[in-house]
């Protein structure tokens, strides 16, 4: 269902743009995350969303038969989750130390790196 | 040619450092390269003279067409001579100038280098290579003004001059940029060849503006003349090579290359005798009212630039010929009484015309050259400056009784009252220093060391001797570059013309010249006069201007720099918006079935709602728990999505990965600050608006790319043969790990380095010093 997934696509960028433009550094990483599925689901749209028919070839067989959905953005979007979540768990860690150290999660406060002393 | 070029590069790299090995020969080592060079270019007279043009052409950049293309024609030859030779004296000078200076490599290492600059402007035929050596030039240059850089107003004069200059070198570039596009070609011959197409070309009256803007700010025309005087900041030997003889001719230089293709056309010629009689005149009167050597000599030689640039507004062969006489004749005598100011600057330490008088009694043989040299300015008979004061006269004449103002009345009344100021200030560094009574101070003076004082005599010595056998250079220089200019050469230099009106002219300007220096004393009342017009000066405009701009860029610079990364992504993302939405809109035309929604099974719509669901929670929730949670949900939802359209692996991916992002932001969250909605409700507002375009944007961009249809060559490919070639079943795994399993290798790599980077912040410990 191309439409659908297209407007979870678009609600998912907006979303996740939404939760970047915030000034909680929390709220930027949950963005960070939004805004990953989002792009994962518009690679998604570019296979070819067949119902039943997952790129495997059948026990029996040598080749694949019948209708069967693209493999290869599944293999990029396989990529992309495991990319991302190499970034997420960084940012997270990074968050904690980083409020650790300013005793904030507000960007505002932490935009220069000579103020706080 | 091109080592000739490179010689003076190469010896300001290497020569410097070889200099702690022979510390006896540096002053010689220096001085043999533009004495060398000097000797070169001599050889080439007689060929110049039989009418031939030399050429070298090596390739550089041909993809582009830019060729290190270099030609000497009488033109080019008569600028190299003057550069070279001038150039050795000004390095002889130098030796005994700053003797002992600290920086002494430095400063030849710059000259050198800014006399190759010059000497492959004056080679090249090709725009675009002239263009590199005019920015080498005021990049040199600039380094020279600013060499006392302890100093603020060296400094200053220094921005000044390469802000002013620069500007100029964008115009060249422009002007290159348009040749080689409109016209076809930058080769400045080919330009001048094809004169019709330059006269009235697409881009003809925008190629004439930029030549002018590059030629005026090197050339140092009104109302870009003040970087001149300030460059006066410089020693002495780069005054007297850099600002009288050498760069600011470049100008010059290159209106003499455009002259023949673009005689003619009305801007050129108007425009050309407006700016610089207007210069030549306004800028001769203004060295009245100064009294340090060096401004009023400044202030000369804007004036004497102004000369140039009305004579070749003229453009009649009459005027080329006076403007190719008179770059010598002021080179010639402005080097000298130049040199002679930094002798008596050197010797006395000041350079005030007020409190110098009676030098002659300490240093003969300076008293001499600047005699020599004033007379030469001044026109007197015998003098090289009479030749060139002559065929001014005679050019400005020919226009006698043309229109109703009578032109040439105009031309010649302008041309008199510059060389009657002229005549003034050049009496006035050349002869009063040195008349008179000699205050005591001045008494145990001594002449300096010969390096020094002999240079200008000998520059005194050509003064004359070209004044006395024109014939000298008749042949071999001025006849040639006449020929560059497109005219047939006639027998014109004479030292004696019978009684005309010519004559008569130069009678008047002696005459009244004279009356007018015992008239002026320079004092000090004069200069505090002219200050009283600063607050209208172009350089007070062009302070100010630049200061204006500073203020602009700072705003600019705090409005988009400002340190909040979410006005930076919100500018991105608006840009991005206009940029894609403006490429967009009537672009795409798609084809969409909103019914196709009714069609959604049961699950499908139970997925979606769940997924809106969890997409509301996260962005509205005040808990920072639930956001999590709901993020949770979110994933686990397009998990479900990649089940139901048939990609298993997807799923698990997606479910595994979604779990731990989950449990990893609850084990941190304990420690968090409060969530708080910082924003207020205006913010807000503008930001959903803008993500929900953007957000739109993306919906449509999906779905025209789905419209699309993707090519299955290679997915055909890969699912044919994974069995086949990789012996695996479930061809997305295949992918990964047998075709492209060195992408999947990487990617391992990376999140390797991921957990390091994880592991080792969690492990940090800082201790309270580093807190800080």
């Amino acid at each position: 269902m191309h439409l659908l997934l297209a407007i979870f696509t678009g609600i998912l960028y907006a979303a996740g743009i939404y939760m970047i433009l915030r000034r909680s550094l929390v709220k930027l990483i949950i963005g960070l995350v939004l805004l990953g599925n989002g792009v994962n689901l518009l690679i998604f749209l570019m296979g070819s969303l067949v119902k039943g028919g997952p790129p495997i070839i059948p026990e029996a067989s040598k080749v694949i038969e019948g209708p069967f959905d693209d493999p290869i953005p599944q293999a990029l979007i396989l990529t992309a989750i495991v990319i991302s979540f190499g970034l997420q768990s960084f940012a997270i860690i990074l968050l904690k130390r980083t409020y650790q150290v300013v005793k904030t999660d507000d960007l505002d406060e932490i935009n220069t790196t000579d103020e706080f002393a | 040619m091109l080592t000739a070029v490179l010689s003076g590069f190469v010896a300001a790299l290497v020569l410097p450092r070889v200099m702690h090995v022979l510390p006896r020969l540096q002053n010689l080592l220096w001085i043999a390269v533009p004495l060398g060079l000097c000797a070169w270019f001599a050889t080439k007279i007689p060929a110049v003279a039989r009418g031939e043009v030399l050429r070298e052409s090596v390739a550089w950049v041909p993809s582009l067409g830019v060729n290190l293309d270099f030609v000497i024609d009488g033109l080019s030859l008569l600028f190299a001579l003057m550069i070279t030779g001038i150039g050795s004296l000004v390095f002889i000078y130098t030796s005994a100038y700053m003797k002992g200076h600290r920086e002494l490599d430095k400063f030849y290492a710059y000259l050198s280098m800014f006399m190759a600059s010059m000497l492959g402007l004056v080679l090249a035929d090709g725009l675009m290579l002239m263009f590199v050596f005019w920015e080498l030039t005021s990049i040199s240059s600039f380094f020279l003004i600013g060499f006392k850089n302890s100093e603020e107003a060296s400094r200053k004069s220094a921005l000044t001059a390469l802000a002013v200059t620069g500007v100029g070198g964008m115009g060249l570039l422009a002007a290159a940029v348009i040749a080689k596009s409109a016209m076809g070609t930058d080769s400045l011959e080919a330009l001048s060849a094809s004169g019709e197409i330059l006269r009235e070309g697409p881009l003809s009256g925008l190629l004439i503006a930029l030549v002018f803007l590059a030629a005026f700010t090197k050339s140092a025309q009104f109302p870009f003349h003040f970087w001149l005087p300030g460059a006066m900041k410089a020693p002495t030997p780069v005054s007297t090579y850099l600002h009288s003889a050498t760069m600011v001719k470049a100008g010059i230089f290159l209106l003499l290359r455009f002259s023949p293709g673009l005689n003619g056309a009305p801007l050129w010629n108007d425009a050309l005798m407006i700016v610089g009689g207007f210069t030549m005149a306004y800028a001769a009167v203004t060295a009245l009212f100064k009294t340090d050597m060096k401004s009023i000599l400044a202030y000369t030689t804007i004036s004497a630039l102004g000369v140039l640039t009305f004579l070749i507004g003229i453009g009649t062969s009459a005027a080329l010929t006076a403007a190719l006489v008179f770059i010598l004749v002021h080179a010639t005598y402005k080097a000298t009484l130049f040199l002679v100011t930094g002798i008596v600057d050197h010797e006395t330490g000041t350079r005030d015309v007020t409190a110098l008088r009676g030098l002659r009694k300490v240093m003969m043989p300076v008293a001499a050259a600047a005699v020599i040299a004033a007379l030469s300015s001044a026109g007197l008979p015998l003098s090289f400056g009479f030749i060139g004061k002559d065929l001014i006269y005679e050019s400005t004449l020919e226009f006698w009784g043309n229109g109703a103002l009578n032109l040439g009345l105009v031309l010649t009344a302008v041309a008199l009252i510059t060389n009657v100021f002229l005549l003034h200030a050049g009496f006035v560094v050349g002869i009063r220093p040195f008349s008179g009574k000699m205050p005591d101070r001045f008494s145990d003076l001594h002449l300096p060391s010969p390096l020094m004082w002999v240079p200008p005599l000998i520059l005194a010595v050509l003064c004359l001797l070209f004044g006395l056998v024109p014939a000298l250079l008749e042949s071999g220089i001025v006849h040639p570059s006449l020929a560059a200019l497109g005219f047939e050469a006639e027998p014109a230099l004479k030292l004696w013309h019978g009684f005309n009106t010519v004559l008569l002219l130069s009678g008047v300007t002696l005459a009244l010249g004279t009356a007018v220096y015992f008239a002026v004393r320079p004092s000090e009342k004069l200069e505090a006069a002219l200050d009283r017009w600063a607050h209208i000066s172009p350089e007070t405009v062009f302070r100010k201007g630049s200061h204006l701009f500073r203020l602009f860029s700072r705003k600019w610079t705090l409005f988009f720099q400002n340190g909040y990364l979410r006005y930076y992504v919100l500018m991105i993302l608006i840009v991005l918006t206009g940029l894609i939405g403006s490429r967009m809109s009537g672009a795409i035309d798609l084809n969409v079935n909103i019914l196709t929604l009714l069609n959604l099974s049961a699950y499908e719509i139970a997925i979606a709602i769940l997924l809106i669901i969890g997409i509301t929670v996260t962005v509205f929730t005040g808990s920072r728990l639930t956001a999590v949670l709901g993020m949770g949900v979110v994933g686990y939802s397009i998990c479900l999505f990649f089940v139901f359209y048939s990609a298993p692996d997807l799923a698990m991916t997606q479910f595994t990965i979604d779990t731990l992002t989950v449990i990893l932001f609850v084990l941190v969250l304990y420690r968090l600050p409060r969530y708080l909605k910082l924003s207020d409700m205006r913010s807000r507002a503008r930001d959903w608006v803008i993500a929900s375009v953007f957000g739109f944007m993306l919906t449509l961009i999906a779905l025209a790319a789905v419209e699309e249809g993707t090519n299955r060559e290679t997915s055909e490919y890969y699912a044919d043969n994974a069995y086949l070639l990789a012996k695996g079943k479930n061809i997305v795994n295949v992918i990964l790990v047998d075709f492209r399993g060195t992408d999947t290798m990487v990617e391992i790599v990376v999140l390797g380095v991921a957990a390091v980077g994880v592991f080792s912040l969690l492990k940090l410990r800082l201790k309270k010093p580093d807190v800080k």
